[in-house]
C-alpha cells in the first residue's frame, strides 16, 4: 500500500509547493501585493519591465545561453560516444568524469574564472615569457557580453553531466549490434554508431536534456560570476530586482520571474523545433547513404570533451594554487608566497557550516533515496510503469528555481513555518529528489527482472527479496544516486539562503557571502570546501562496492 | 481580485496577531534582564573576513558580560534582509522575525523606515550613544538626510577614499577633471564598480557633488522635471571617461572587493573604497602590493555613518539593544579601529571619552597605508537616498545595454 | 516436511483448459496432469508462449499477456496465491546463482523461513551432488556444471511441490548437458516432484521419458 502511494506522494512532494511559489509571483507580477500597496490588479509592472534598460539583450543572452550549451554539449558528448565507441572504454570514461560531475556549478565557474581571465592562471603561465606582457591585458574575457565565457562554464559543467546519463542509458541501445549491423553496409564505426545508435539513445536523455535546458537558461550563480553584466542574463536582473532595497521593484520582480519561466519554456520550445529538424536532417543523411564524416566526428567528440575535463581540471588547479597563495603578482608564474593564512582562517569558522551542510545534505538524500526507491521497488511490483504523470516529479529541474522561491518563502511565511533546517532540508529535497531519481531509475529498471522472480519461486516475500536480493545488487547504484544528492544538496544556494533566511548557514552560502568580497585566495578557500564534499561522495561510491564486493568476481560489472 | 483577498486575509487571522512584550529602551536595566539568554541573528554584510572576525569577537565579549549570544547571518547583499523583513510582514509575522539586529544604512534604512519595518526609537537611549556627541556631529542623527529619530544605532564611519599603486602612480588625480585628464592620457588603468553596487553608486555621487556646482538640490528628493539639467554635467563626465577605462568601459567590476584585486593584479593602478583602512588591509592580507597609499580627493569626498536597526518583529528586541549598546562602546570601537581587526573609523567622540579609553585609540597604529584622521579632509554629506535610485537607474538606462 | 527427501507423499500438479494468449491472440491452449516424479514435457516452436505458461504458472506473467484456465497444486488453486507462496520451483536456462551471495548464502537464500540447522542443511545438499567445501566460494569461480548443480540444489532446498524447467540445458554444451540432465531429472524424480518441462530439444523430451504435448 505504501509503495502504491509513493509515486503520488513523491509528485505531491514535488509539484505542489512549485505550483504555489510560482502561483504567489503571479499575483504580484499582476500588481497584487497588499502589503506594498498592490491592491488592484495592473499591468503596468509589465510595462516597466519592458521598458527597463537592455531587457532584450538579457533575454536574449538567455536563450541563447538555454539553447547553444545543450546543443554544444549534446553534440559534443554524442560524437565522443561515437568515437569510442566499440572501444570498451565506457567503464573508464564514467570513472574519470563522474568527479568532474561532483564540482558544483559555483566552484566550477569560480575555478574557470581565474583560469582563463586576462590576469588569470593561464595568462601569468605564458607571460612574460611568450606574450611579452607585464600586466595583465586589457581583454574583455570573463562576464563577456556574448555570453561566450558564460556559456564555457555550463558547458564543463553540462558535458560530464550529459555523458554520464548517456552513458547509463547506452546499453538499453544495444550499440554493438547495431554498429555492427551498419559497418556490415559500409559504414564507418563513428557514422555507423550516429545512423544508428544516437536515433536509439536520444529519447532516453531526453529529460536529462531538457534539465539542461532549463539549468542553463536560468542559473543565477554562474551567470554572476561569468555571465555578462550590462545587461545581466534575465535570471540575475531578476534576482537583483527581488533584492532592490526599493520594495517597488518587487512588483517587477516579480513580473521579470514569470518573463524567466517563458523564456526558459520558449527555449524548450526551439529546442522541440531543432529536435523536429534534426529528424528531417538525419533521415535525409541516412536515406543519401552518405558514408564521410568519421575523422570529423572523432576529432570533434574527443577534443570536446577533453577540453571540458582540461578545463575543469585546470580551473582546479587554478583554485588549489589560490588557495594557497600569498601576494601573487601579475606575470609571476607562481605566488611569491606561499601559506596556509587563508586555510588556516577558514577552518575554525567551518565546523557550524560544514555540519549544517552534511546534516542536509545527508538527510535530504537519504529521504530522496528512500521515496525513489518506493516510487521504483512499487513499479517493479506491479510489472509496469507507474503512470506517466511521473515526469512530474521533473517539474522543479525545468521550472526556474527564482520562478518559485520567492513565491514558496512568501507561503511559508503565510504557514508561519519559522526558517530553520527544516525548511532548508525540504527546499532542498525538492532538487535533490529529481536529480536522485534520473540518477537511479536507469539501473533499477534495467535489473534483470529473473532475480526477484527467481527469488520468488524460492519462496522469498517481495520484501524479502527487495532486502536480500535487489538492494545488495544495486548497491554500486544506490550509491552513486547518493553522491549526485549529495552534491546537488552541497551545490544549492537560493534554496539554501531563502528558506533558512540565512540563519543556516552552509559552506555554499558562506562561500556566496565571502565571494561579495572579491579576495581571491578565500574565494579559492571555499570553492574547494564546496567541490570536495560531493567529490568525497563521488570517491566513496566508486569505492565502497568495489570494497564490499571484493570477493564478488559477478558484482564486477554491476557497478 | 475577491478571492486572493479573501484567502490572504484568512491566512492572516489564522496567523494570529499576538504583539510580543516589546521592552522599554528607557529602562536599560530591565533590557539587559530581558536580554540576558536571548540569541541575537545579527543580519552583516560578510564579504570581509575581517568584519566577520571581528563580530566572532564581539559575539564572545557580548557572551561573556552580558550573556547574550550574538549569531552572525552572513549575507551578501543587505538588500536580502530587507526583502526578508517586507516578507515576513505581508505573512504577518509580527513577532517571529528572523532578524534581531541589522547592518543598515542609506536607501535600505530609507526603505525599512518608510514601511515602518523597525522597532524604535531606541538608539538615543542606549547608554553609550552620549559618546557620539550627536549635538557636535549631526551625522550620527541623519542618514542620508533622512533624520534617524532614534531608528538605528550609529557603528561604524565610512569615507570615500582613493588608493593607488605608488610605485606605477606616484602622482594620482584629486579631482574629477584631473581623472578624465589622466584617464584619457593613459587608457585601460581605471575603473569603477557598476552601479547599482553600493561603491559604484557613490562614486556617481561623487563626482556629482564635485561637477554639480551647486549641490543644495542633491539633499532634497529628486525632481523628477530638473533631474536631467541636474546631473547632465555627470553624464558628460561618464560619456568622456567610459572609453578610457578598462575594458573600454564596455564592462565594469561588481563589487570594491573585484576593484582592488584588480588593483592587485595590476590591471589598474588607481581604485577607491569606503573604508580609509582598506589599503593597509589590503597589504597585511597580501592582497595589494606594498607600494599601495591612500588620498583624497582635494574637494573632499564623501562620508556616512553606517548604523545598526533592530526589525519591528525582532524576538529578541532587548538582546539587540544590548548588542548594539556594547557594539558602540570604546572598547569594542578601540577593537574595531585596530588595522589587522577591522581599520574600522570609530563613531565615538574623542572628547566625549575618559582619558583611559582615549589611551585604547591612541595606542594604535593605523598602519602604512591609512592616513591619520585629519588627514582626510573635508567630509561631504549623503545626497538625499532618491538620487541614489534615481543616478543608478539613469545610469542602467545610459550604459546598462551592450 | 520432509516429503521431497523421503518420496513419502507424491504431488500432483493439473493444468485444466490452460489458455494463453497475447494481445487477444491465442498463443496456447494445454490440458495437462502431472503426478509425482513425472516428467511432462511441452514442446513448441520459439513464440508459441512455451516460457510465458511457465510465468504464469510461477506467478509472475507479463501485463501484456492474458491467461485463463484452473491450476491445482495438490488440489489447491495456485493462481490465487502470489509467486512466493504457489510452492513451484523454476529452473531457468540460466543458474541464476545471485552473483552478490557466496555458493552457501545461495543455499541459504532457499531454506524457509524458521529451519534449524541450516548450515546442516546446505553441507548435506553440496555433498549430495561432490561439491562439499565449496559453501564459501564466490559463485563467479565455479564451472557451468558445477553451478547447475548449485541451482537444482537451490532449488530442492526450498520444498517445492511442483518444478518447471525452463529449457534448462541449452545453455550448456553438449557433454556436460547430458550429466546435468541425468542429475536432475533422477534428482525430481526421486523427489517425487510433479515436473513440466519447455523445450524445443526433442532429446530433452526423449530422456525425460515422460509424456510429450506438442503445441
Amino acid at each position: 500500500m505504501l509503495l502504491r502511494a509513493a509515486p503520488w506522494l513523491v509528485i505531491a512532494l514535488l509539484t505542489l509547493p512549485v505550483g504555489l511559489g510560482v502561483g504567489l509571483t503571479v499575483l504580484p507580477a499582476f500588481g497584487y501585493l497588499p502589503v506594498l500597496g498592490g491592491n488592484a490588479l495592473t499591468l503596468q509592472h509589465w510595462q516597466a519591465l519592458f521598458a527597463s534598460p537592455g531587457l532584450s539583450d538579457s533575454i536574449l543572452v538567455s536563450l541563447q545561453a538555454g539553447v547553444l550549451t545543450p546543443l554544444l554539449a549534446l553534440s559534443i558528448v554524442m560524437m565522443f560516444l561515437a568515437g569510442i565507441s566499440g572501444s570498451g572504454l565506457e567503464r573508464w570514461i564514467r570513472r574519470l568524469v563522474a568527479p568532474l560531475l561532483a564540482i558544483p556549478h559555483a566552484a566550477a565557474a569560480f575555478g574557470l574564472a581565474f583560469l582563463i581571465a586576462p590576469a588569470g592562471l593561464l595568462s601569468r603561465l605564458v607571460s612574460p615569457e611568450l606574450t611579452g606582457w607585464t600586466r595583465p591585458p586589457d581583454a574583455l574575457i570573463v562576464n563577456d557580453p556574448w555570453g561566450l565565457s558564460l556559456m564555457l562554464g555550463l558547458l564543463i559543467k553540462e558535458i560530464p553531466f550529459l555523458l554520464l546519463m548517456a552513458l547509463a542509458a547506452l546499453p538499453q541501445c544495444d550499440p554493438q549490434r547495431r554498429v555492427a549491423m551498419a559497418r556490415s553496409l559500409g559504414y564507418s564505426p563513428a557514422v555507423a554508431w550516429l545512423l544508428t545508435v544516437l536515433p536509439a539513445l536520444y529519447p532516453l536523455v531526453r529529460l536529462p536534456v531538457y534539465a539542461v535546458i532549463a539549468f542553463a537558461s536560468a542559473t543565477v550563480e554562474v551567470s554572476m560570476i561569468l555571465g555578462p553584466t550590462l545587461p545581466p542574463t534575465l535570471s540575475v536582473a531578476v534576482l537583483q530586482w527581488f533584492s532592490d532595497p526599493d520594495l517597488a521593484w518587487r512588483f517587477q520582480a516579480a513580473a521579470g520571474a514569470l518573463l524567466q519561466l517563458g523564456a526558459t519554456a520558449f527555449a524548450m520550445l526551439l529546442w522541440r523545433g531543432l529536435e523536429a529538424l534534426a529528424a528531417v536532417l538525419g533521415r535525409r543523411w541516412q536515406a543519401a547513404g552518405r558514408r564521410r564524416g568519421e575523422s570529423v566526428v572523432r576529432v570533434g567528440g574527443t577534443f570536446g570533451v577533453w577540453l571540458a575535463a582540461g578545463l575543469a581540471l585546470g580551473g582546479l588547479v587554478a583554485l588549489v594554487m589560490n588557495s594557497f597563495a600569498g601576494f601573487w603578482r601579475f606575470p609571476d608564474n607562481l605566488p611569491r608566497a606561499w601559506t596556509l593564512q587563508t586555510w588556516s582562517r577558514t577552518l575554525p569558522e567551518l565546523s557550524g557550516p560544514l555540519g549544517n551542510t552534511l546534516g542536509i545534505a545527508a538527510a535530504s538524500t537519504a529521504i530522496a533515496l528512500v521515496l525513489a526507491v518506493a516510487v521504483l521497488e512499487g513499479e517493479q511490483r506491479d510489472g509496469r510503469k507507474v503512470s506517466p504523470a511521473l515526469w512530474l516529479l521533473y517539474v522543479p529541474l525545468l521550472i526556474p528555481q527564482i520562478a518559485f522561491l520567492f513565491g514558496l518563502i512568501v507561503a511559508t511565511e503565510f504557514l508561519r513555518w519559522v526558517p530553520d533546517w527544516r525548511l532548508v532540508l525540504f527546499a532542498h529535497l525538492l532538487f535533490v529528489l529529481p536529480y536522485v531519481f534520473l540518477a537511479l531509475s536507469e539501473a533499477y529498471r534495467r535489473l534483470d527482472p529473473r532475480w526477484t522472480q527467481l527469488a520468488s519461486t524460492l519462496g522469498a516475500s517481495p520484501w524479502r527479496s527487495f532486502w536480500r536480493i535487489r538492494l545488495p545488487l544495486l548497491l554500486g547504484p544506490c550509491l552513486t544516486a547518493a553522491a549526485v544528492g549529495i552534491a546537488v544538496s552541497v551545490g544549492q544556494y537560493l534554496a539554501t539562503q531563502l528558506p533558512g533566511a540565512g540563519r543556516v548557514p552552509t559552506i555554499t552560502s558562506e562561500a556566496v557571502a565571502l565571494a561579495s568580497g572579491g579576495n581571491r585566495s578565500i574565494i579559492a578557500v571555499w570553492a574547494l570546501l564546496q567541490a570536495l564534499l560531493p567529490m568525497l561522495g563521488f570517491v566513496l561510491a566508486l569505492y565502497v562496492p568495489r570494497v564490499v564486493w571484493r570477493h564478488r568476481n559477478g558484482m564486477r560489472d554491476q557497478q | 481580485m475577491r478571492m486572493p483577498v479573501l484567502l490572504l486575509s484568512m491566512l492572516a487571522l489564522l496567523t494570529g496577531s499576538a504583539r510580543a512584550a516589546t521592552p522599554d529602551p528607557q529602562d536599560w536595566d530591565a533590557v539587559q534582564a530581558e536580554a540576558r539568554g536571548q540569541t541575537v541573528y545579527f543580519h552583516a554584510w560578510a564579504g570581509d573576513p575581517q568584519i566577520n572576525g571581528f563580530i566572532v569577537w564581539a559575539g564572545e565579549q557580548l557572551e561573556a558580560q552580558f550573556g547574550v549570544t550574538l549569531q552572525h547571518v552572513k549575507i551578501g547583499d543587505t538588500a536580502e534582509s530587507v526583502s526578508r523583513i517586507v516578507a515576513e510582514r505581508m505573512a504577518g509575522n509580527q513577532e517571529q522575525g528572523s532578524a534581531d539586529l541589522l547592518w543598515v544604512n542609506g536607501e535600505n534604512f530609507a526603505a525599512l523606515k518608510a514601511s515602518a519595518l523597525l522597532f524604535g526609537p531606541f538608539a538615543e537611549s542606549l547608554p553609550n550613544f552620549a559618546l557620539v556627541e550627536a549635538e557636535r556631529f549631526p551625522e550620527m542623527r541623519e542618514d542620508f538626510t533622512i533624520p534617524v529619530e532614534g531608528y538605528e544605532s550609529p557603528w561604524t564611519r565610512s569615507r570615500l577614499v582613493f588608493y593607488h599603486d605608488a610605485a606605477l602612480l606616484p602622482e594620482p588625480p584629486r579631482s574629477m577633471a584631473s581623472l578624465l585628464a589622466w584617464s584619457a592620457a593613459n587608457p585601460g588603468q581605471f575603473t569603477y564598480p557598476r552601479p547599482p553596487d553600493f561603491l559604484g553608486s557613490t562614486f556617481l555621487k561623487q563626482a556629482l557633488l564635485e561637477l554639480a556646482g551647486d549641490s543644495t538640490a542633491l539633499y532634497k528628493p529628486v525632481d523628477p522635471a530638473r533631474f536631467d539639467e541636474i546631473s547632465a554635467p555627470l553624464w558628460a563626465f561618464l560619456d568622456a571617461l567610459h572609453p578610457t577605462l578598462l575594458r573600454s568601459g564596455r564592462s565594469f567590476p561588481g563589487n570594491g572587493g573585484e576593484l582592488r584585486r584588480m588593483l592587485g593584479d595590476g590591471e589598474i593602478v588607481l581604485a577607491f573604497s569606503f573604508s580609509p583602512a582598506e589599503a593597509s588591509a589590503g597589504i597585511l592580507a597580501g592582497e595589494l602590493p606594498p607600494s599601495v597609499r591612500t588620498y583624497v580627493p582635494s574637494g573632499g569626498s564623501i562620508g556616512n555613518v553606517s548604523f545598526l536597526a533592530i526589525p519591528f518583529n525582532a524576538p529578541a528586541k532587548a538582546g539587540a539593544m544590548v548588542a548594539a549598546n556594547y557594539l558602540l562602546s570604546p572598547e569594542a570601537q578601540a577593537q574595531a579601529y585596530a588595522p589587522e581587526v577591522m581599520g574600522s573609523t570609530t563613531v565615538l567622540s574623542m572628547a566625549a571619552l575618559n582619558p583611559e579609553d582615549r589611551e585604547r585609540f591612541a595606542r594604535i597604529d593605523p598602519g602604512v597605508a591609512t592616513l591619520p584622521p585629519e588627514a582626510l579632509g573635508v567630509s561631504l554629506r549623503e545626497p538625499h537616498p532618491t538620487w541614489m535610485e534615481a543616478l543608478e537607474q539613469a545610469w542602467l538606462a545610459r550604459y546598462g545595454a551592450r | 516436511m520432509t516429503e521431497q527427501q523421503t518420496n513419502a507423499t507424491s504431488h500432483r500438479l493439473q493444468l485444466q483448459d490452460v489458455r494463453l494468449s497475447l494481445r487477444g491472440t491465442l498463443l496456447l491452449a494445454l490440458d495437462a496432469d502431472v503426478c509425482g516424479g513425472e516428467i511432462v514435457t511441452v514442446m513448441g516452436p520459439s513464440g508459441a508462449g512455451k516460457s510465458s505458461l511457465l510465468a504464469w504458472l510461477a506467478g509472475f506473467l507479463a501485463p501484456a499477456f492474458r491467461a485463463s484456465g484452473t491450476v491445482l497444486l495438490d488440489g489447491r488453486n495456485v493462481l490465487a496465491l502470489p509467486a512466493e507462496q504457489r510452492r513451484i520451483g523454476l529452473l531457468f536456462q540460466d543458474p541464476l546463482l545471485f552473483p552478490h551471495l557466496s555458493v552457501g548464502g545461495n543455499l541459504r537464500f532457499a531454506l524457509p523461513a524458521g529451519k534449524q540447522d541450516k548450515d546442516a542443511r546446505v553441507q548435506a545438499a553440496l555433498v549430495a551432488v561432490g561439491l562439499e567445501g565449496y559453501a564459501a566460494r564466490d559463485p563467479d569461480t565455479l564451472s557451468g556444471g558445477q553451478k547447475s548443480r548449485v541451482a537444482l540444489q537451490r532449488l530442492l532446498l526450498s520444498e517445492p511441490h511442483a518444478v518447471l524447467l525452463d529449457e534448462p540445458f541449452s545453455r550448456l554444451d553438449a557433454s556436460l548437458r547430458r550429466d546435468v540432465r541425468a542429475l536432475v531429472f533422477s534428482t525430481l524424480q526421486r523427489a517425487g516432484l510433479p515436473t513440466l518441462m519447455v523445450t524445443h530439444d526433442p532429446e530433452d523430451a526423449e530422456a525425460a521419458g515422460g509424456r510429450i504435448v506438442q503445441l
